[in-house]
């Protein structure tokens, strides 16, 4: 926790002393350190997680990784910065890390008043709440089958997050009461939680499926089916670098349009020689696309040989063949029924 | 002759070499060296917070929170302002900060004294705390103490209620004749040394007994009565009666401020007695029966001033009456218990500093061991143990930033939550740094205040 003080007050004080110019050119200096400084979450199964050796997975982390195929044709050429809630905007404001890709919501405010952009959606979630239905039955007698019966609830959850207002927000609407009972970090939350502390937990619905598969017997505990709000989580960077801004913008429309082309990880090669002109522009055979973003050509090709297309990336970390077992939902592309839409390369 | 000569003949030498000038422009010069520092510092902040398109200000201050916090000692709601949610923070650690140091102080003198203690057991059980409890880092210290208070409480459905245990009728009964019995027996075998008498007595003694028990299983009362407080104990939490002030408090609270003027009265009448007469005057019973006596006087004449809300569960959680929340507790015990360990060390050192002499004068005048520590020795103490003390207090209050790992809501806490929706990070850790400095400058104020009055004063 100190240390979290710490460096939000490292970070501040950055702030004061890192001339302005620091703002633009942030591809020069991503390619004169030889790699990509990228914002994570402490740990959040599927988004973004370490394991012993410190290698990272996770949505987000892949996401990272995608960028910095595009610049260095390596997906390993990331560095991670786990940050907690707090922490976050101050390290891409300070320029401490080049681009901030942890589980952050778009909302109006942080994209206007931070001094920060947000690129894109890499995932549509919504905030929900988890209990176990069976032991609150047992001790409260209250059969909570939906988010509707918490009246009088406590409720624990991570501060400094957009689902404190949205948990107030909702309980005002409702007319009922709540006692929300805050803590700095997941694994804290968790554990209040486990011990009775709570009668829910809240938090983006994705987030509780991870941090339900933490728990020592995940299959008691039920996430309600109510989403009482909009979280489109995507990556931020620093406003001012236009040019910044557009790499990593249009990282994320490569690997859906990647996606909705039908070009994989596996058959990459094979595409680069398909006939159909959009595949042929999006991955260099045609067109300076890659040149005009400050890239080279083949930039898509080295993306999605690095780690695979929108739907391989949500498949591998929160999808179907993940612990998690994630539906698409509205993650699924605009043809498909779901949100995700890109603008065409031409 | 005249003035205008002399001051012609005294030597004039340049400005600078003028030792009193020398030092104050350098001074002046520093000062303004330092001025010119920090504006430059706000003034390029300014600029590049204004460059990067980040708010700045403090005008957040006004604009609506929009969360809620589950301790608040001022009326809060969502729709209050951030100031008043920074505000709620600030209290909580005030809060949290002086019941911590309220404790600290009383555990850490008496685990200090004990230390000193010739008992063997007692000592080595002061020492072994000591030990223990300050070599191991506050931040654990905490959560052991949430998980302590938190696992072994039951939900709010199975909250076991407190009482007061109560003698009932039957239990009054035999102790009353058991007690006058034993009282006749002792008077009878100071004044007779007959045999026959005290075995004759001894077997009444017995039969009145067995009579008090047959009266009580007769009419079958219960030896004690439960006496519900409306007192509840789970894991969200203490929950008690909140008081609702009637018309006639302010005649009692009036009462209690009379009660405690007369016995500061008292105790100042019976200080300058015992100084001129030597007569001791028992002033801590005499205060006791005005502070408490006269307000149960008022209380049972013009009846209870205050009514209570009590804590109903419904559904989940308890509503109504008022909650000691499990973070809180957690956080004091920690807090006080860590603090002890640093303050009774102090104490012993101070206790220690005082020269042994003093202690063996005391008791050469036949002066208790008691006394000489409360009269003698402790005022002696005190002067080398406020310093460092001074100190323990301004740690535990910094201290109590580690809250948040917890949850419990101080201003650490808050200003998070605060700083994680406006973004204003400057203007947080201002507001925090400016918080903690003024509440560590005023408690080491009153404490050179409190220091310069125990003083040694030299006669």
């Amino acid at each position: 926790m100190k240390r979290e003080l710490l460096s939000v007050a490292i970070g501040a004080a950055a702030s004061l002393l890192v001339a302005s110019s620091a703002v633009a050119g942030t591809l020069d200096d991503v390619k004169k350190k030889g790699f990509l400084q990228c914002g994570v979450s402490q740990g959040l199964i599927g988004f973004s997680v370490a394991d012993e050796q410190n290698n990272w997975t996770g949505l987000d982390v892949d996401f990272c990784r995608a960028i910095a195929s595009a610049i260095f044709n390596d997906p390993k050429a990331v560095k991670f910065t786990p940050l907690s809630a707090k922490e976050r905007f101050t390290a891409l404001q300070s320029g401490e890390i080049d681009v901030l890709s942890r589980n952050t919501t778009w909302t109006m405010s942080r994209d206007t008043s931070l001094g920060l952009k947000f690129a894109g959606v890499m995932y549509y979630d919504g905030q929900g709440f988890m209990v176990n239905p069976a032991a609150l039955k047992q001790k409260t007698g209250v059969d909570v089958k939906s988010a509707a019966d918490l009246n009088g609830a406590s409720v624990c959850t991570q501060t400094g997050t957009t689902t404190e207002l949205n948990l107030a927000d909702y309980f005002r609407s409702k007319n009922m009461t709540y006692e929300v009972v805050a803590f700095e970090k997941n694994e804290e939350v968790l554990k209040a939680y486990q011990e009775g502390r709570c009668d829910a937990y809240t938090t983006d619905q994705s987030g509780l499926y991870a941090e339900k598969l933490k728990l020592p017997d995940p299959a008691a505990h039920v996430v309600l089916p109510e989403i009482i709000s909009k979280e489109p989580l995507g990556p931020l960077v620093r406003q001012g670098d236009d040019a910044w801004f557009n790499i990593v913008k249009w990282t994320y429309f490569a690997l859906l349009n990647a996606e909705e082309l039908g070009v994989t990880q596996a058959n990459v090669e094979e595409q680069k020689s398909s006939t159909n002109p959009e595949v042929k522009r999006l991955l260099g055979g045609e067109g300076d696309f890659g040149k005009g973003v400050g890239l080279e050509n083949d930039w898509v090709v080295r993306i999605v040989k690095g780690t695979g297309n929108y739907g391989e990336i949500f498949e591998r970390n929160v999808g179907e063949s993940s612990n998690l077992k994630i539906a698409r939902g509205k993650n699924a592309l605009w043809n498909k029924g779901g949100l995700q839409y890109a603008p065409p390369v031409r | 002759m005249s003035a205008v000569t002399q001051g012609q003949a005294a030597p004039r030498s340049s400005i600078f070499n003028d030792p009193k000038f020398r030092s104050t422009a350098i001074q002046v010069l520093l000062v303004l060296a330092i001025g010119w520092f920090a504006w430059r510092i706000v003034h390029n902040t300014q600029i590049n917070l204004h460059n990067r398109n980040i708010s700045s200000g403090f005008q957040f201050l006004w604009s609506t929170a929009g969360f809620g916090v589950n301790q608040a000692l001022i009326s809060y709601s969502e729709t209050s302002s951030y100031g008043r949610a920074l505000l709620v923070g600030l209290l909580n650690t005030l809060l949290v900060a002086g019941v911590g140091i309220l404790f600290a102080t009383l555990l850490g003198f008496t685990l200090g004294i004990m230390r000193l203690s010739r008992n063997w057991l007692v000592a080595k059980v002061a020492e072994i705390y000591v030990e223990i409890v300050r070599n191991i880092p506050l931040l654990l210290q905490i959560f052991v103490w949430y998980a302590t208070v938190l696992k072994p409480l039951p939900a709010p459905a199975r909250a076991p209620q407190i009482g007061l245990p109560w003698p009932g009728g039957g239990f009054i009964i035999m102790a009353a004749v058991l007690g006058g019995g034993a009282w006749l027996l002792r008077g009878l075998y100071q004044r007779t040394q007959s045999v026959v008498m005290r075995v004759v007595a001894t077997l009444l003694l017995f039969f009145a007994a067995w009579t008090a028990i047959g009266v009580v299983r007769e009419f079958g009362l219960s030896t004690i009565n439960f006496v519900p407080l409306g007192i509840f104990l789970s894991n969200r939490g203490i929950m008690f009666p909140r008081p609702i002030f009637g018309e006639s408090m302010w005649i009692e609270l009036a009462a209690l401020v009379v009660g405690i003027v007369l016995a500061l009265g008292v105790a100042r009448w019976a200080r300058r007695r015992q100084e001129q007469t030597g007569q001791q005057f028992p002033t801590l019973w005499v205060s006791l029966g005005l502070i408490l006596g006269l307000p149960l006087i008022v209380f049972l004449t013009a009846g209870a001033g205050a009514t209570f809300e009590f804590p109903e569960l419904k559904g989940f959680n308890f509503r109504g009456g008022m909650t000691l929340i499990p973070e809180f507790l957690a956080l004091v015990i920690a807090l006080s218990t860590y603090t002890a360990s640093f303050i009774a060390e102090i104490v012993r050192a101070g206790i220690q500093a005082v020269s042994h002499g003093q202690t063996e004068a005391a008791h050469a005048l036949g002066v208790r061991p008691g006394v000489t520590l409360r009269l003698v020795v402790i005022p002696q103490a005190m002067r080398v143990i406020i310093p460092p003390l001074a100190s323990q207090y301004l740690n535990l209050t910094k201290n109590s930033s580690l809250a948040v790992a917890i949850g419990y809501p101080d201003l650490v806490a808050m200003g998070g939550t605060v700083l994680n929706q406006t973004g204003q990070a400057i203007e947080i850790i201002a507001i925090w740094m400016v918080v903690y400095l003024s509440l560590s400058l005023m408690t080491s104020a009153f404490m050179n205040w409190f220091n310069s009055r125990m003083r040694l004063v030299e006669r």
